[in-house]
C-alpha cells in the first residue's frame, strides 16, 4: 500500500513568505431580524475560512444566523478629525428619533 | 423497549465511535496550531460527545440494565467497546487528526442521513440532530484536508503520509455482520455496504482537490467494530478517561 | 487578575495630552484612530497582551483534567469553558491588535519570555476538586477585575471585556458547582475539596499583584482608565466574598488568622507569601517551565499547518485573479 509515484506539483509559492493570516472582521445577524452587527475579529487565509471561523468563534452561544466577514484592511473608516462636522449635523435633528414626538397614553402603542 | 441484544450492538457501535472520536479531538484543546483551529476543533469534540449521550443514552435505555450513558462509557473494558478502529488511532501531528476527522465524518453524514428515515423513531431523532453538526464537521475537515494537501510541499507530504496510514482503517466502516443483517432487515439502519458508492464519490473529488492519491490496495483492518480485536491504542485512552470512575466507584461528580 | 505588575508609561504634559486626559475624564472612549499618547498605547499593549496570554495559558491547567473528566457532561461542560478560554484569548489579541501590535507578535514574545501571564496558571492541578477551585476562586478572581474592567477608556479592549464577562458568568458557577459536589460527597471526595482550597486559597490572593496604593504606575493606570482599582480593594471583595462561600461548602480556609473585622466591615487576613510570588514570576513556580513548553511545542508543530494554509491561500487567490 502506497503512494509511490504521486508527484506533487512544485508550485511557484514555494516558501510562502511567513506571513500572519490576514484580519477579518466579523459582522452577525442575530435571531431576530436585527442589522447586521459588529462583534469582532479573528484570522484566516481566505474569506471562506473566515466564515468558517467566525460560526465556531462567535456563534458557539446560538448567536447568529447570518455571518458577514470583511478584511479589515477594506474597512474605509472616517477619520476621528471628522468627528464635529460628521456626526454634529445629526444631533440636532432630533425629529428622527421617537421619542420626539410627544403620543397621549389613550392613543395605545405605536 | 424490549431487550434487543442487535439493536444494543448497534446502539454502542454508533455511541463509541462518537465517543472515542470526541475524546482524541479533545485532546487537542490548547494544542492546535492557532487559536481559531483551537476552537473549531473543541466544537467538533462538543458535539461529539452531545451525541454519544444521546446514543448510549438510548443503548441504556434498550438493554434495560440500568447502565446509564456515563456507565457505558466510563465502566466497560476495552473488549466491550464497539468503535472502529480508525477513531481510536493517536492523534498524530495535525494533519493525521484532520485526514481520521475527514475520513470519518464523510462516513458519519451518509450514515446519519440514512439513520434519518430509520423506522426506529427515536434513532431517526437523534439522527437528525446530529446531521447538522456533522454536516459542518465534513465542510471544515474537507476544507483543511484541500488547504493543506495544496499547501506547502511539506503540508502535502504530511497529508498524503496520514492518508496512507489512515486509510487502510476506511474498509471497515463499511464491513457487514450479522448486527447490520439485523437492522437492515428491520429497517432501523442501512446497508453499510450500500454508503460505499456515494463516500467514494464524495472522498475521491476531495482528495483529487487536495492533489492526494488514494493508496492501492483494498486490505482494511477489522476488529473494532464487533470488539474483536481493538488496537493497543483504546486500553491507553481508556486508561485516562475511566481513571477518576475506577479509581473511586460509587461516588457522585 | 489576568494583568499583574503591569509598569506603567508615564504620561506627557502636551497639549494633545492634556485634552486626552480631558476626554478620559468626561468618561469618553477612545478608540484606535483617535490620538493617544505613546505611553498610553504602550501601556495598553503590555496589559491587554498580558491578559490575552493568560487566557491562552490558563488553558492548560484546566485542559489538563479534559481527558479525565469523571462523566461525559462534566468533560463537555470543562472543554466548553476551557474553549471559552481560548475565545477570550482571541478577543483581546484582536483587541491588542488595534493598537498596531500583531498576534504573532506578541505570541512571540511570550513564547520567549518577554511578556508574562498571570502567575496562578504556574500552579498544578492535582486532583479533579482543582476543576472546581480554579472555576470559584480563579475565575471568582479573574471577574472581580474584569466586571470593572468593562468600563475601561479604551473602547476594543471595553468591548472585548464586555464579551467575556457575559460568557464567563458561567464559569465561576460552574466551579462552585463542582466543589458543592465534592464537599457533599464521599470522604475521599470532601478531602479533595479541602486540599484544593488549601492549594489555591494564596496564589489566588497573589493574582490581585502585591499592594499598590504608593505604586505610581498604577496611578497613570487608574488615570487612564485602564486600571479601575486598587489591588487590595479588589482583594478584600474578593476575601469579603469567598469565605462565606467557604463555610457553605464546610470547607476552612488556610489563614488562621482570617477574622471579620466589624469596623472596616470585612475581614482581616494574613498576605500570601510575596516571595514566593516572585518566584513565581521570574519563572520559578511549580509549573513555569512545563507551561511555557507546552505553548512552545503547540506553535512549533503548528507551523506547517499555519504556513501550508496560507500558502493555499495565496494560491487559490492566484487562481481567482487568474480567471479573471
Amino acid at each position: 500500500m502506497s503512494s509511490v509515484g504521486n508527484e506533487y506539483p512544485q508550485s511557484k509559492v514555494e516558501t510562502p513568505k511567513r506571513s500572519e493570516w490576514p484580519l477579518w472582521e466579523v459582522f452577525i445577524r442575530g435571531q431576530h431580524g436585527m442589522n447586521h452587527r459588529h462583534v469582532g475579529s479573528l484570522h484566516a487565509v481566505d474569506a471562506e475560512m473566515a466564515i468558517k471561523n467566525a460560526r465556531d468563534v462567535y456563534t458557539r452561544r446560538n448567536e447568529g444566523v447570518s455571518i458577514w466577514v470583511v478584511e479589515a484592511h477594506h474597512i474605509a473608516a472616517s477619520s476621528p478629525s471628522d468627528k464635529g462636522p460628521f456626526y454634529e449635523p445629526a444631533e440636532s435633528k432630533i425629529y428622527r428619533h421617537p421619542t420626539f414626538f410627544d403620543i397621549p397614553d389613550d392613543v395605545g402603542a405605536m | 423497549m424490549a431487550h434487543d441484544p442487535d439493536l444494543f450492538e448497534f446502539l454502542c457501535r454508533m455511541g463509541d465511535n462518537t465517543l472515542v472520536l470526541g475524546h482524541r479531538v479533545s485532546e487537542w484543546c490548547g494544542f492546535a496550531p492557532v487559536l481559531e483551529e483551537d476552537i473549531a476543533l473543541a466544537n467538533i469534540a462538543l458535539d461529539l460527545i452531545g451525541q454519544t449521550r444521546m446514543w448510549l443514552g438510548l443503548a441504556d435505555e434498550v438493554e434495560g440494565a440500568g447502565r446509564s450513558a456515563d456507565d457505558l462509557a466510563m465502566l466497560r473494558d476495552v473488549w466491550d467497546f464497539r468503535n472502529v478502529l480508525l477513531v481510536e488511532q493517536p492523534n498524530g501531528d495535525f494533519g493525521q487528526t484532520m485526514m481520521r476527522q475527514f475520513l470519518f465524518d464523510a462516513w458519519h453524514l451518509r450514515m446519519l442521513e440514512a439513520l434519518t428515515t430509520s423506522t426506529n423513531t427515536r434513532i431517526a431523532e437523534i439522527a437528525a440532530k446530529a446531521v447538522k453538526e456533522v454536516s459542518y464537521h465534513v465542510e471544515r475537515s474537507s476544507g483543511t484536508v484541500i488547504g493543506l494537501g495544496d499547501g506547502t510541499v511539506e503540508s502535502h507530504s504530511r497529508m498524503q503520509a496520514a492518508l496512507d496510514l489512515l486509510w487502510p482503517y476506511v474498509g471497515e466502516l463499511f464491513s457487514t455482520d450479522k448486527v447490520d443483517v439485523a437492522m437492515t432487515q428491520a429497517g432501523i439502519a442501512p446497508d453499510p455496504a450500500s454508503l460505499r458508492a456515494g463516500f467514494d464519490a464524495y472522498v475521491g473529488g476531495v482528495l483529487a482537490e487536495a492533489m492526494l492519491t488514494i493508496p492501492d490496495g483494498d486490505f482494511a483492518h477489522k476488529g473494532g467494530k464487533t470488539g474483536f480485536r481493538h488496537s493497543e491504542h483504546l486500553g491507553h485512552m481508556l486508561t485516562q478517561m475511566q481513571w477518576l470512575q475506577r479509581a473511586y466507584p460509587g461516588s457522585s461528580w | 487578575m489576568y494583568a499583574q505588575m503591569v509598569k506603567s508609561e508615564a504620561a506627557d504634559d502636551s497639549p494633545e495630552a492634556i485634552s486626552f486626559q480631558a476626554r478620559i475624564d468626561a468618561g469618553e472612549k477612545i478608540e484606535p484612530k483617535d490620538w493617544m499618547p505613546a505611553g498610553y498605547r504602550k501601556t495598553l499593549i503590555r496589559q491587554i497582551g498580558q491578559h490575552a496570554h493568560s487566557e491562552i495559558v490558563g488553558q492548560l491547567p484546566e485542559g489538563n483534567w479534559i481527558t479525565r473528566a469523571p462523566t461525559l457532561e462534566r468533560k463537555a461542560i470543562l472543554l466548553a469553558k476551557v474553549q471559552d478560554e481560548a475565545g477570550h484569548g482571541l478577543y483581546l489579541y484582536c483587541a491588542a491588535e488595534t493598537l498596531g501590535v500583531s498576534r504573532d507578535d506578541l505570541t512571540e514574545m511570550l513564547l520567549d519570555g518577554r511578556m508574562k501571564y498571570s502567575s496562578i496558571f504556574n500552579y498544578p492541578t492535582l486532583t479533579w476538586a482543582d476543576m472546581g477551585a480554579v472555576g470559584w476562586l480563579v475565575d471568582g478572581a479573574a471577574i472581580m477585575n474584569q466586571v470593572p474592567l468593562q468600563r475601561t477608556s479604551y473602547g476594543p479592549y471595553s468591548r472585548a471585556m464586555i464579551r467575556v464577562c457575559k460568557e464567563e458568568s458561567f464559569h465561576q458557577r460552574k466551579g462552585f458547582d463542582i466543589m458543592r459536589k465534592m464537599s457533599n460527597g464521599t470522604p475521599a471526595q470532601k478531602r479533595m475539596a479541602q486540599d484544593a482550597l488549601n492549594r489555591f486559597w494564596e496564589p489566588s490572593l497573589m493574582m490581585f499583584g502585591p499592594s499598590d496604593k504608593d505604586s505610581v504606575h498604577s496611578a497613570q493606570s487608574m488615570a487612564w482608565k485602564i486600571k479601575m482599582n486598587t489591588n487590595d480593594e479588589l482583594r478584600q471583595k474578593f476575601v469579603d466574598q469567598t469565605v462565606p462561600q467557604a463555610d457553605y461548602l464546610g470547607l476552612t480556609v488556610p489563614d488562621e488568622t482570617l477574622k471579620w473585622n466589624d469596623e472596616k466591615g470585612g475581614y482581616d487576613f494574613a498576605e500570601p507569601d510575596w516571595a514566593e510570588f516572585y518566584e513565581v514570576l521570574k519563572g520559578n513556580g511549580p509549573c513555569n517551565r512545563e507551561r511555557l513548553a507546552a505553548r512552545n511545542k503547540a506553535w512549533d508543530d503548528g507551523a506547517w499547518v499555519r504556513d501550508g494554509l496560507s500558502a493555499y491561500g495565496q494560491k487559490r487567490a492566484a487562481r481567482k485573479v487568474a480567471a479573471q
